[in-house]
């Protein structure tokens, strides 16, 4: 049967946004998996990690309440599944905030009623991947493999959001091995020992404090070049973001030669699971994932 | 207001985010050591609890440390006794900003207001004017050097298809954006009256 | 004394050794009377089969070669007869492959136990026997009130003697205790009138108030100790409570303790708020708006001027002090100053409930408290010199036992500077009070037996063995009690104390042969050696705990017990067949302290560990009653080497007799005299630290010390024996 979620795909992943990739490999592996994603109507920002200076506590909770009531209204029983990792992050915090106080939730509600909304605290919150892990499962996830990703050695690079605080499935905030266990599951080789699995980026830093956050993403580069890695992977938009266009002015400030594609998880398994490169998103990077290219244009796809 | 009478530390309970929370760090600096922008703070976050603590009001609410959160969280994890230590540092920071104590030219300041009156405007993040409003928040002039320097990086997103001109013209929007804007001056008329700032 | 030998062919003996061979052995060499072999001797067959040895052939000694000695002891239970063990599994086949060298190992096992069998007695009681089961208690606080109720509860009579008019010690005179109960967050009623009223009513209980301990003489089961007012008492055991005093502030010059009413220490402020809730300053009677506590004042000091310790419960204590104020007006700001908090046990939630209440905690240390209440101190977090200005300080000064006379050095004061008085006055050849480890507290086996003190049937209990706060008191008291109850029911039996519980020997002494040279009263680590008239020994069984210390230590070895002598472990040695150099088969022999060592070997064996078929292993009560004899024995039988493995010693020593195995080391310091007369290598010689854990280290040990012989060569000495 089809799995069906109310999509919140967040800023950067909307079309003509800085991930749109992303959202075309989510669309593209939903697809195989038969998983049926619909957009919440008029979503709006979640106000991300960053725009506290502006917004105050309670704005920040009426942001992420709107979708709620939204879902609630247009997609009733639907989990919220978002693929930002801050948008998942900031979601999952208000649900958790207004579930643990009355008072607060009073104050949401009143604010929302000058939208025309009520949020009735039936909405649960999810990041795509845990969707993958816990509602598909990983036996599910390996059977749709049409295209194993042999030999290509990937370091995965979990970053912040999707582990700290909330975490995935369980695991370790200091280990978590979800995204190695994605990549073994759709046959390529994952870096367990990856030492910048759970390092930060610089996140929104990037923009303000740029060499400071630069630090941060040449050493998670260099940490995967240590390994033998042929690329990065991650579930967060903005580390994808961050770790791959700045290697170029890492370069050009540095005078090194770093060149690490960095990819979705969802765009190893649309590839996995035959998706041609555009289908897969392989064309919205500015480091080509040559590897990653190759088997999806020219490996024939394995009968299933 | 003197020293370790506690005057400052009810200030922060009342009216910052999580703020009752930092009466019950223990000083044993995990967060310290857990942060990655560890070297470019003056203040770790123990500090600035037991800088509100013995009521030095004026170098907390002037300190840049708090501007430079990440939001990893990693000390939020580490911390054995489970203060949300990132939600505390934002809203010290939003505190002082509020009150106007913030250092004026902190770049992530300026950033993050930058932020939210971009998403404000329509209900999402306008990401093409956000980097252009950040490369040019220091007037034009330094801004076309700012941009020249990384005009290969916005090409190639350009190339890439992730970064759209046509978003300055027909941007995302919510079709609601005026409720929205509403919504958002409720909520922020409600926090007022109940963190008792004035307008 | 009629012989009897039963060989097990179980669990592998049989299928790796020649058992016959061994039955030979016994019956040849060992001149056993009755020689059987059993495939499974620990069944109930094989068991029937000695008993049947016992009873229809008369057999007085039985020796039995088959697993350790610490095995089976319940199927091969016989208390009529000397029983001796030839450790063939653990010994042996677990920790060899087959062969030859096995079998010479096994060979000179049944060897030794014969040898040794020959020389036991099945022992019989201590003449030494006091029948008193009453329980004297010193001391009248929550420690001393709790042991004599928990004795009564359990059926025993209890004395109190409490120095002071009332009973109720320290707890009395505080407004709150800190809470033993969940959630912990707020000070509870201390318990202490209820407490008082529960001794007070039992009838099992007697007291003796503003009395103290005039004399106390005797052994366990029969005290007589004499009380100040000239009463004489008989009693089973003692629970020494004595408790604390505390720290006097008085010698923190530098915190003005005495220049200001309002600078008080902790009992100081439990009498402020005994008085009045809110609390008010002692100089004016103003309510207190800013109070401020210095922990670890005069404690934790490395100046050498001051108590180096951690009193363990004045974190607590100050918090729950804030508390007082907090609970009362929230208003009241409450700083607490700290280097390091330290709350045991359930004190961290407690800590959180203070930091809820808002207590405020700083990280600092103070350097100086001025008489108007200006606290300065460096802020160890800000890395700051700054000060607070209280109207109220509390300083956090810490316990000081009231532990009497050290008896090393009975002129010595206490902390305080107090002279010392003494609180027992036992009539002991070694002093007149309980021996201490350091800092003034009595010392005890904080490991394994935490209760037991160095004198047999006398206990400590509460702050007088370490510091501590009313909660592990109580728990304190109550183990003390029950230790008391089984000293006394030992004591009826002339049976001996831990760790050789049960055991009925005890020491014998030839007096024609002593020189009195005091060794044995001096080195006896429990006192329990007193001297007559003639300065001839005076042993009294029931302080004895039979580590058989003394054995080692008497020049003349006129000291043995019917189980353990210096001649049943002397032809042991001697049983062991030495093969002459030409065989190039080396001989070490160790000596193996029965508590540690020993299990830790039959541990090795369990795990199947292999190590050197050269050692011939005896083990011993404490490496404290190795006579030198058996060293010089042993050397000049041909021995190529001597291993020595006994219990840590020293301050954080772990020789379950307290001072066994410091005096073997220190014995043993001087055998290099000895290794030099014979023109030996120091080698030859060896004493090793082991602990019960060590089951892969021993092993590895053994070895190492195998290969440190073949180095060096052979004994000389082999062939002139």
């Amino acid at each position: 049967m089809k799995k069906e979620y109310a999509f919140y795909p967040g800023c950067s992943s909307q079309l003509r946004g800085s991930a749109s990739n992303y959202l075309t490999s989510v669309n593209s592996m939903c697809q195989t998996l038969e998983v049926k994603m619909t957009p919440i109507p008029d979503w709006n920002c979640c106000g991300a990690s960053i725009g506290y200076a502006g917004s105050g506590e309670l704005a920040r909770h009426v942001m992420n309440a709107r979708n709620f009531a939204l879902s609630e209204k247009h997609l009733p029983g639907q989990d919220v599944v978002a693929t930002c990792a801050a948008c998942w992050l900031g979601a999952k915090e208000t649900k958790q905030k207004l579930d643990a106080s009355r008072a607060l939730m009073e104050d949401t509600n009143e604010a929302l009623k000058e939208a025309g909304l009520r949020y009735e605290a039936k909405t649960e919150v999810r990041h795509m991947v845990e969707v993958l892990i816990e509602d598909i499962g990983y036996e599910e996830i390996r059977k749709h493999v049409v295209k194993p990703l042999e030999g290509i050695k990937f370091a995965g690079y979990v970053g912040c959001q999707t582990n700290r605080p909330f975490g995935i499935a369980g695991e370790s905030f200091e280990n978590p091995m979800y995204l190695d266990k994605l990549v073994e599951t759709v046959g390529g080789e994952a870096l367990v020992k990856y030492e910048q699995k759970v390092a930060c980026c610089g996140g929104a830093l990037a923009f303000s404090e740029p060499d400071k956050s630069q630090k941060q993403i040449k050493e998670i580069v260099e940490a995967a070049y240590d390994q033998g890695a042929d690329m990065i992977v991650t579930p967060c938009p903005l580390c994808q973001a961050n770790v791959e266009i700045y290697q170029a002015e890492i370069n050009r400030k540095q005078g090194t030669k770093l060149d690490m594609p960095v990819m979705y998880y969802s765009q190893l398994l649309a590839v996995a699971y035959g998706a041609a490169p555009k289908q897969a998103g392989l064309d919205g990077h500015v480091i080509q994932p040559k590897k990653l290219q190759d088997i999806a244009v020219k490996v024939v796809p394995a009968r299933k | 207001m003197s020293a370790y009478q506690g005057d400052f530390l009810k200030e922060v309970e009342a009216r910052v985010e999580e703020g009752e929370w930092v009466k019950m760090c223990m000083q044993c600096g995990v967060c310290a050591g857990s942060c990655p922008f560890g070297p470019h703070w003056e203040h770790s976050p123990q500090k600035i609890f037991m800088m509100i603590r013995a009521g030095k009001r004026e170098e907390v609410l002037t300190s840049d440390a708090m501007w430079m959160c990440t939001s990893c969280y990693n000390c939020v994890v580490r911390c054995p006794r489970k203060l949300p230590i990132t939600q505390i540092m934002h809203g010290l920071a939003t505190y002082a900003h509020r009150l106007g104590l913030a250092p004026k030219m902190q770049p992530t300041r300026r950033f993050s207001v930058t932020f939210w009156s971009n998403l404000t405007r329509t209900g999402r993040v306008n990401e093409l004017k956000l980097v252009l409003q950040v490369y040019f928040r220091n007037g034009f002039a330094a801004g076309l050097k700012e941009f020249w320097n990384m005009r290969r990086v916005g090409l190639r997103l350009l190339a890439a298809k992730r970064m759209n001109p046509f978003e300055l013209v027909f941007p995302h929007r919510c079709k609601d954006a005026k409720g929205i804007q509403r919504m958002l001056a409720k909520a922020c008329e409600i926090e007022n009256r109940k963190r008792g700032f004035s307008q | 004394m009629k012989t009897a030998a039963y060989l097990c062919g179980g669990c592998g003996i049989a299928e790796q050794l020649d058992t016959a061979r061994l039955a030979a052995i016994a019956e040849r060499e060992g001149k056993v009377d009755l020689v059987r072999e059993h495939p499974f001797l620990c069944s109930a067959e094989g068991v029937q089969a000695i008993r049947e040895g016992i009873d229809k052939d008369g057999a007085t000694h039985v020796m039995l070669a088959a697993c350790s000695r610490r095995a089976k002891t319940e199927a091969f239970y016989f208390p009529d007869v000397a029983v001796a063990r030839a450790n063939l599994r653990e010994g042996v086949v677990w920790i060899q492959e087959k062969g030859e060298a096995a079998q010479e190992m096994a060979d000179d096992y049944v060897r030794m136990a014969c040898a040794e069998l020959k020389r036991m007695q099945v022992p019989k009681a201590g003449p030494d026997t006091g029948k008193s089961k009453r329980v004297l208690v010193v001391g009248g606080g929550i420690s001393g009130l709790t042991a004599a109720l928990e004795a009564a509860e359990a059926g025993y009579e209890a004395l109190i003697v409490e120095k002071e008019a009332a009973l109720g010690g320290w707890a009395a005179r505080l407004h709150r205790r800190i809470p033993e109960r969940a959630p912990f967050k707020d000070p509870a009623e201390t318990g202490v009138p209820a407490l008082v009223d529960a001794v007070t009513r039992n009838s099992r209980i007697k007291l003796q108030l503003g009395t103290t301990v005039a004399q106390t003489a005797g052994a366990p089961g029969r005290f007589r100790v004499t009380l100040s007012n000239g009463r004489t008492e008989e009693v089973g055991a003692i629970v020494q409570a004595s408790g604390f005093s505390l720290y006097d502030a008085a010698r923190l010059a530098e915190f003005s303790y005495g220049k200001s009413p309002d600078i008080v220490d902790q009992a100081g402020l439990e009498a402020l708020a005994k008085k009045s809730i809110p609390i008010r300053r002692p100089s004016d009677n103003k309510e207190v708006k800013q109070v401020v506590f210095v922990q670890c004042a005069g404690q934790r000091d490395d100046s050498g001027k001051h108590l180096p310790y951690c009193s363990g419960h004045c974190c607590a204590t100050s918090m729950k002090q804030a508390m007082y104020f907090k609970d009362a007006n929230p208003a009241v700001d409450t700083v607490v100053i700290y280097t390091d908090l330290r709350v045991p046990g359930n004190g961290e939630d407690f800590y959180r409930s203070a930091q809820a209440k808002g207590v405020t905690f700083t990280k600092g240390k103070v350097s100086a408290v001025e008489a108007d209440g200006a606290v300065k101190f460096r802020d160890l977090i800000l890395d700051e010199d700054t000060q607070i200005k209280a109207d109220l300080v509390v300083l956090a000064t810490g316990q000081v036992p009231n532990s009497g006379v050290n008896i090393d050095n009975p002129d010595e004061p206490d902390a305080n500077g107090a002279k010392p008085i003494s609180i027992l006055n036992l009539e002991y050849r070694q002093g007149s009070d309980l021996p201490r480890l350091a800092h003034g507290f009595s010392d005890s086996h904080f490991i394994c037996f935490p209760y037991e003190t160095r004198r047999t049937g006398i206990y400590t209990a509460g702050p007088v063995r370490r510091p501590m706060d009313i909660a592990q008191a109580v728990e304190d008291a109550t183990g003390a009690a029950l230790k008391a109850i089984q000293a006394t029911e030992n004591a009826a039996l002339g049976r001996a104390a831990h760790p050789r519980s049960g055991d009925l020997s005890f020491p014998l002494v030839r007096l024609d042969g002593c020189t009195q040279c005091k060794r044995c009263t001096v080195e006896c680590p429990f006192g329990a050696i007193d001297e007559d008239e003639k300065r001839y020994p005076v042993f009294n069984e029931s302080r004895c705990r039979r580590c058989s210390t003394c054995m080692g230590a008497c020049p003349v070895r006129v000291i043995s017990f019917e189980n353990y002598s210096v001649d049943s472990v002397g032809a042991q040695i001697k049983a062991v067949g030495i093969p002459d150099e030409t065989e190039e088969k080396p001989r070490i022999l160790i000596l193996a302290c029965e508590n540690d060592a020993y299990p830790a070997l039959d541990m090795a064996g369990l795990q199947r560990v292999k190590y050197s078929a050269a050692v011939r292993v005896i083990p011993v009560r404490c490496l404290g009653s190795v006579n030198q004899v058996w060293v010089t024995d042993a050397l000049n039988a041909g021995y190529d080497g001597i291993m020595l493995l006994g219990c840590k010693h020293g301050d954080d020593y772990q020789c379950h007799f307290v001072r066994g195995s410091a005096l073997a080391a220190e014995r043993m310091s001087k055998i290099d005299d000895t290794l030099k007369q014979l023109a030996l290598e120091n080698e030859r010689v060896i004493t090793c630290e082991a602990a019960i854990t060590d089951i892969a280290r021993l092993p590895r040990l053994i070895d190492e010390y195998a290969q440190t012989i073949e180095r060096i060569g052979l004994s000389p000495l082999k062939g002139f024996a």
